[in-house]
């Protein structure tokens, strides 16, 4: 029998999508019956409470948390965000609700072993209601009282060999695509960069010392499906600098139609027989390939990299061998300045361990940003308010055109004196001699 | 509920302290497959929506099915998934960047099963636990924020739209016939943990209501200077309030000013802004993230607000099944909707999509707005 009537929420139980009211439902029957003998170290209703808190948001039609305050583990300034019921005598069970964001393994691959370990420790001093995964990439755990968050870090720290992720102002869990583990298209061991970067900058993701978040993101070739370029401060997008190797015996394969193109991601409509001029050359958006006789031909100086033909007809044509990445810097959503694409910083850099040349630009930036940046200010604005060329000097970057989508269409430069011959001192008497008042 | 210690000591809680090891390393965690052929993957297909294969320059193949999934799980459900996992995937999942969930196999003749297994599993109330889909030119799972469960800044909630979403797009889940693949996000509040603002489709939590000042308590609950430093439009100042006879110190917000950010009450308690009709949504369209043929590009607000209609979002549902339809119809194959809505014209678009553009629709925010107004002679009737 539930504790709280949900008639809201129950409506949507029904339709086939996967229903949270349902699983939370379950889980609350479980955490009842409780046939795993479990010590709850938190209110065994919980889930309970937290599924009347929702009932009561919607009907209000509005949040009933509050803020977080100030809760955490010893020593660590973010991985614990606070967060307490507005409405804790209608709910004790959720009266104080915390949340801890667990670093998450790349690529987000699991053994069921460490899954079922990370679900006992969560039942036993949690809610047993998690997030897989938060937007960021971390675990979730929703759900525990204050004194358990020493108990959960002692155990993951000590049993378990995991650590908690970023919140506040700190370097934020880094996170990556599927990369080399299980894709043709990656350009650099994405989980590999990750994981090295994430173990390396340990100090700036668990105690705050930057102005604001600070995101890094992985993607292992320009489809960005972890969407660096859209979210992350810095943003590492796989490419590649040689060429596009062609198998023309696939190449005719697909233009015979013994393959379907791109993978057969298009099987839910008659699009016709495939037509590589259509379907392919005349979408490159650079034109540089075309078709002689029955030789495809790619001019690949003119390549911009952006994948289409490679999606299309990834049996014919690969991602070219001299590989690294693109990183892009300054990305945000749109709060508060309008949100900011990530802009081109280093067109190419290899990603080889140790990777000391891209851990040289990164500190670089932090140096700049740490020393500028505003309360609450994201690298892109800053790069916003002082200007690129900061940016240059912070990273000791060249100019490259590369860099920028066209030059600037006023002529209004900051000159630095030691730029303009003879400098800015001059004698206005000298000046007068040739010039009358 | 007798309190079981982990071993932590409180008063010393330096002692046999473990910090800063990061995460798990990944390869503790990669099936035998995809230890062995990591790197030299050559190319990939579908099977059916839902189901693809990898083949490596061994000659091995692993077999993936994706499955979507509520990203709010509990463990009774994750172990549901582990119970999969070693049944048919030898102890090995993973999770996607879009909260699907892939089992993955290591020979053709383990997909059929597996899949059937999937497929058979319902929740009590009837939903799919683990439905087959979620793959190339379709409707993937929506990526989303907490919203209600979780937040306090939400001026939406996130999983029930999505669940109602979902629902309503489910066919485009399980099927290939969109002319490239569709990404739908939500955020519960602009803040957007989710950033959506790079989807094709994004459903975006807003305020509508300055924020309520709470002058009793504002001067000890919050530092006022934050409050006042965090608006960005500069529409907070301090004022002094007469409260019982007392003057106590406080803030004036110039309301004209307001545009419903919510970082003063981010900084502020004492500052509420939601409320059950200000609150809703915002549609936004034609964002990207890929560089696939065009550049990346922002979303585009489509639908200035829907109300919150809980616990379903007919009008939210409806939208963007509207949406969905029409650009299904009407764009190229492999055109994404932002390419689409840019080829045809917004103009166009609108008269397509059946929707009504009004005044909010242009952008009057800063030195943005003025590169989205229209300069040139040319449009379309």
């Amino acid at each position: 029998m539930a504790k709280h009537k949900t008639p809201l929420l129950d409506q949507l139980e029904s339709g086939p999508w996967p229903s949270f009211v349902s699983d939370l439902k379950q889980q609350a029957e479980v955490r009842a019956k409780n046939e795993a003998n479990v010590e709850f170290q938190i209110p065994q209703d919980a889930v309970e409470d937290l599924l009347g808190v929702m009932e009561l948001s919607y009907k209000h039609g509005r949040t009933h948390w509050k803020h977080g305050g100030i809760v955490g583990v010893f020593g660590y300034g973010g991985g614990v965000i606070g967060r307490y019921c507005d409405q804790p005598k209608l709910f004790p069970g959720v009266a104080h609700f915390h949340t801890l964001r667990v670093n998450q393994p790349s690529g987000k691959f699991y053994s069921t072993e460490y899954l079922r370990k990370l679900c006992d420790l969560w039942d036993f001093r949690g809610s047993g209601v998690t997030n897989m995964h938060g937007s960021t990439g971390d675990i979730i755990f929703l759900g525990t009282t204050t004194p358990q968050l020493e108990e959960v870090f002692w155990e993951m720290t000590h049993n378990l060999n995991q650590d908690l992720g970023g919140s506040g102002s700190n370097l934020r869990t880094p996170s990556d695509c599927v990369g080399a583990a299980r894709c043709e298209y990656a350009c650099y061991d994405t989980h590999a960069l990750c994981y090295h970067l994430t173990q390396e900058y340990q100090d700036e993701l668990h105690r705050p010392a930057f102005p604001y978040k600070f995101k890094f993101k992985f993607d292992g070739c320009p489809n960005c499906c972890v969407a660096s370029i859209a979210r992350a401060d810095m943003s590492y997008i796989g490419t590649w600098r040689d060429d596009i190797p062609i198998d023309q015996e696939a190449v005719q394969a697909y233009i015979g139609g013994e393959i379907p193109p791109n993978g057969g991601a298009h099987s839910g409509r008659d699009w016709g027989p495939f037509d590589i001029q259509k379907e392919v050359i005349d979408l490159c958006p650079t034109n540089c390939m075309w078709m002689e006789g029955n030789k495809l031909v790619i001019d690949n100086k003119e390549c911009t990299r952006c994948m289409h033909c490679i999606n299309v007809m990834p049996r014919a044509l690969r991602i070219g061998n001299d590989r690294g990445l693109s990183i892009l810097v300054g990305a945000k959503a749109p709060i508060l300045d309008g949100a900011q694409m990530g802009s081109m910083l280093v067109p190419f850099i290899k990603a080889e361990e140790p990777y000391d040349e891209i851990k040289e630009v990164i500190e670089g930036i932090w140096d700049w940003w740490m020393e500028e940046g505003k309360n609450r200010e994201r690298l892109g604005e800053l790069m916003k308010r002082q200007g690129f060329q900061r940016l240059l000097e912070a990273t000791g970057l060249e100019p490259d055109p590369r860099m920028v989508k066209e030059p600037r269409s006023n002529p209004y430069i900051f000159w630095k004196e030691d730029e303009v011959e003879g400098g800015w001192t001059r004698d206005i008497n000298e000046f007068r001699k040739h010039h009358l008042r | 509920m007798a309190f079981v210690s982990s071993g932590y000591n409180p008063d010393k809680p330096m002692e046999n302290r473990i910090t800063d090891i990061g995460p798990k390393k990944y390869d503790e965690f990669y099936p035998p497959v995809i230890a062995k052929n990591k790197g030299t993957w050559l190319y990939h297909e579908y099977i059916q929506p839902g189901v693809y294969y990898h083949v490596a320059e061994s000659g091995d193949k692993v077999f993936t099915v994706r499955v979507g999934g509520a990203r709010l799980m509990s463990t009774t459900h994750i172990r549901e998934i582990c119970e999969i996992g070693e049944k048919h995937c030898d102890g090995y999942v993973r999770f996607t960047t879009r909260n699907n969930i892939e089992f993955m196999v290591d020979s053709e003749d383990k997909v059929k099963p597996l899949i059937q297994d999937l497929e058979s599993r319902k929740f009590a109330g009837g939903s799919h636990k683990f439905p087959v889909g979620g793959t190339g030119a379709g409707i993937t799972n929506i990526v989303h924020t907490q919203g209600w469960i979780h937040c306090h800044t939400p001026a939406t909630d996130a999983s029930g739209p999505v669940k109602a979403t979902m629902d309503v797009l489910f066919d485009d889940f399980k099927n290939h016939r969109l002319p490239a693949h569709l990404r739908v996000s939500l955020a519960c509040c602009l803040n957007m943990c989710g950033a959506v603002h790079c989807s094709d489709i994004a459903i975006l939590g807003y305020h509508r209501k300055p924020p309520l000042l709470d002058h009793e308590y504002l001067d000890k609950m919050c530092e006022i200077p934050l409050a006042i430093a965090a608006c960005p439009t500069a529409a907070i100042k301090p004022a002094k309030i007469e409260i019982a006879g007392q003057k106590v110190n406080s803030v004036a917000v110039n309301e004209a000013r307001c545009m419903f950010c919510g970082n003063c009450y981010t900084m502020c308690p004492s500052m509420p802004l939601a409320d059950t009709e200000g609150d809703g949504i915002v549609i936004m369209a034609g964002g990207k993230v890929s560089n696939r043929i065009s550049a990346p590009k922002f979303s585009k607000v489509v639908v200035a607000f829907i109300p919150n209609e809980a616990p379903r979002w007919p009008q939210t549902t409806a939208t963007i099944k509207k949406i969905v339809e029409a650009y299904a119809k009407g764009a190229n194959k492999y055109e994404r909707l932002g390419e689409w809505a840019e080829r045809i014209g917004w103009e166009r678009f609108f008269e397509k999509c059946e929707l009504e553009f009004t005044h909010h629709l242009i952008d009057d925010f800063r030195d943005p707005a003025y590169f989205t107004w229209r300069h040139t002679s040319q449009f379309k009737f």
